[in-house]
């Protein structure tokens, strides 16, 4: 999993039907630091995160369909599956 | 998954077995500010996206899990046509 920051939304109305019902967000990757690492990617929300919330993303499918429980065919690779409160660093 | 825009289509009559009737779709991959992002790349159509559409792709394994049936050997597809992108304070139009 990654540290992320929420920059803001997509919409698609046209999708492939496992997008279904689920807020797309784009996510500005980050270092220990909180600074930016990297080009900004989308993610499927599945904590309700906002922009400016810092979130930690699964880039990995396999868990992210176990989570979703929506069978073995779902093309998402990158879920948010929580909201940071903090990150402390030596 | 990550932006792109469909810049070209690819024909291509030889295909591994499992692409047959698949459309193949040239993107450039793009960031939030749609600006480019990494080479070119051939994907997959999953949503009848045409030439200059701003779409979101999924790539790796996850994208041959975009196609029915599955398992053939694709690793990138895209998987929705954009109409908005709320970035903060700013709004990108497609």
């Amino acid at each position: 999993m990654i540290l992320g920051r929420i920059e803001g939304s997509v919409v698609a109305t046209a999708h492939h039907p496992s997008f279904d019902g689920r807020t797309l967000l784009v996510v500005q990757p980050l270092d220990e630091h909180r600074q930016p690492v990297g080009t900004s990617f989308l993610a499927v929300d599945r904590v309700q995160a906002g922009v400016g919330d810092v979130v930690l993303v699964n880039r990995e499918g396999g868990g992210n369909r176990m989570l979703l429980k929506a069978g073995n065919e779902v093309p998402i690779r990158s879920l948010i599956v929580g909201i940071v409160d903090r990150v402390d660093t030596e | 998954m990550y932006l792109g825009r469909v810049i070209g289509t690819v024909v291509a009559t030889q295909k591994a077995e499992g692409l047959e009737g698949k459309k193949l779709l040239l993107v450039t991959p793009l960031d939030h500010h749609l600006a480019q992002n990494g080479d070119d790349q051939v994907a997959v159509d999953t949503v009848r996206a045409g030439l200059g559409d701003l779409v979101y792709l999924v790539g790796s394994r996850e994208a041959a899990l975009a196609l029915d049936p599955w398992f053939v050997p694709v690793d990138a597809a895209i998987v929705g046509i954009v109409d908005d992108i709320d970035v903060a304070k700013r709004k990108v139009a497609p």
